[in-house]
């Protein structure tokens, strides 16, 4: 029992496994970004924009349209939504983070853009019923 | 007798393991979140600990501190659904690391990122399981990039820690 010490491997003697680590970490990652390439294509389409402030929905617009939206929060906080060639983005916002504007604008079902301190959500929807199972929200 | 103080000391350290890992656990409780947008995104700093008993002592003594560092976390800041969402990784990952381990291609540092990023989808697979959603498969991706990176981190830790402890004088056990 008390003998079963192995020698424990240790980093600085490892260069062959450290090759092997940064392999098997690439290799993980590409696995990775292939599941997520994959989720990013499997999914539908969406054809509706919802924004919501304060948890209370204030328009339903459709991605087809061309549009610009000035959504104001109160307080003269505002975000500016533009809806154009079927991409929803933010464009200019009163907060401070910016983290709405930087995200990368959105089409597909259920992607979001969330701005915390307006407490915005922008959320595109897929409207038709169609097969889909799960039309609960 | 010598066998057994040093089923004393062993006994004792393991002990100190477990409570150092809880320790962790709680510090990274009053972290604040590092990605905010995503929820769940941790360090893992108690893997440290766990990667080090796996290495020094084996996996039977990693399960161990891994499961009283657990129950204790659950007991003293959870509920029962972390309880199962953390079961769930804390296994799949102590399985991918003796099993990486064991076949001994991949360093310290390898076997924490698969440690970390399996742990993480034993999660989210029991998220999903739970809530009957497939939604949240998105969240694994985000998950298995943060397991990659604090996993190359845990493990630089786990080397440097297996390899000071080694050198000073607790080899009799």
């Amino acid at each position: 029992m008390n003998k079963q010490t192995e020698k424990a491997p240790i980093v600085s003697n490892g260069g062959r496994k450290i090759k092997n680590d940064i392999i098997f970490i690439i290799f993980l990652l590409l696995i990775v970004w292939c599941v997520g390439l994959i989720y990013a294509l499997s999914r539908a389409d969406g054809d509706t924009v919802i924004v919501t402030v304060n948890g209370e929905i204030t328009g339903e617009y459709a991605l087809s349209d061309d549009l610009t939206i000035n959504i104001e929060s109160g307080e003269g906080q505002y975000n500016v939504l533009v809806i154009k060639d079927g991409f929803a983005g933010v464009e200019k916002a009163s907060c401070p983070d910016g983290i709405c504007v930087a995200h990368k604008p959105i089409s597909k079902d259920s992607e979001s853009i969330v701005c915390l301190p307006n407490k915005v959500v922008v959320t595109v929807k897929k409207s038709e019923f169609n097969d889909s199972p799960d039309i609960i929200a | 007798m010598q066998n057994n103080k040093s089923k004393i000391y062993r006994i004792t350290f393991l002990a100190v393991c477990a409570t150092v890992a809880l320790v962790l656990s709680y510090m990274e409780t009053l972290l604040p979140p590092l990605v905010a947008s995503v929820p769940g995104i941790k360090l893992g700093l108690p893997n440290i600990v766990i990667v080090f008993v796996l290495y020094r002592f084996g996996i039977r003594d990693a399960a161990a501190v891994s499961f009283i560092r657990l129950i204790a976390v659950v007991l003293l800041f959870g509920n029962i659904m972390m309880f199962a969402y953390s079961l769930a990784g804390a296994i799949l990952s102590l399985v991918c690391m003796a099993v990486l381990k064991r076949i001994d291609i991949l360093s310290m540092i390898g076997v924490s990122v698969a440690g970390a990023v399996s742990h993480n989808i034993g999660q989210v697979l029991v998220a999903m399981a739970l809530l009957e959603t497939a939604e949240i498969g998105y969240y694994m991706i985000a998950l298995a990039i943060s397991g990659t990176v604090s996993g190359i981190f845990v493990g630089i830790a786990g080397a440097y820690l297996t390899k000071k402890l080694l050198t000073k004088n607790i080899n009799n056990c």
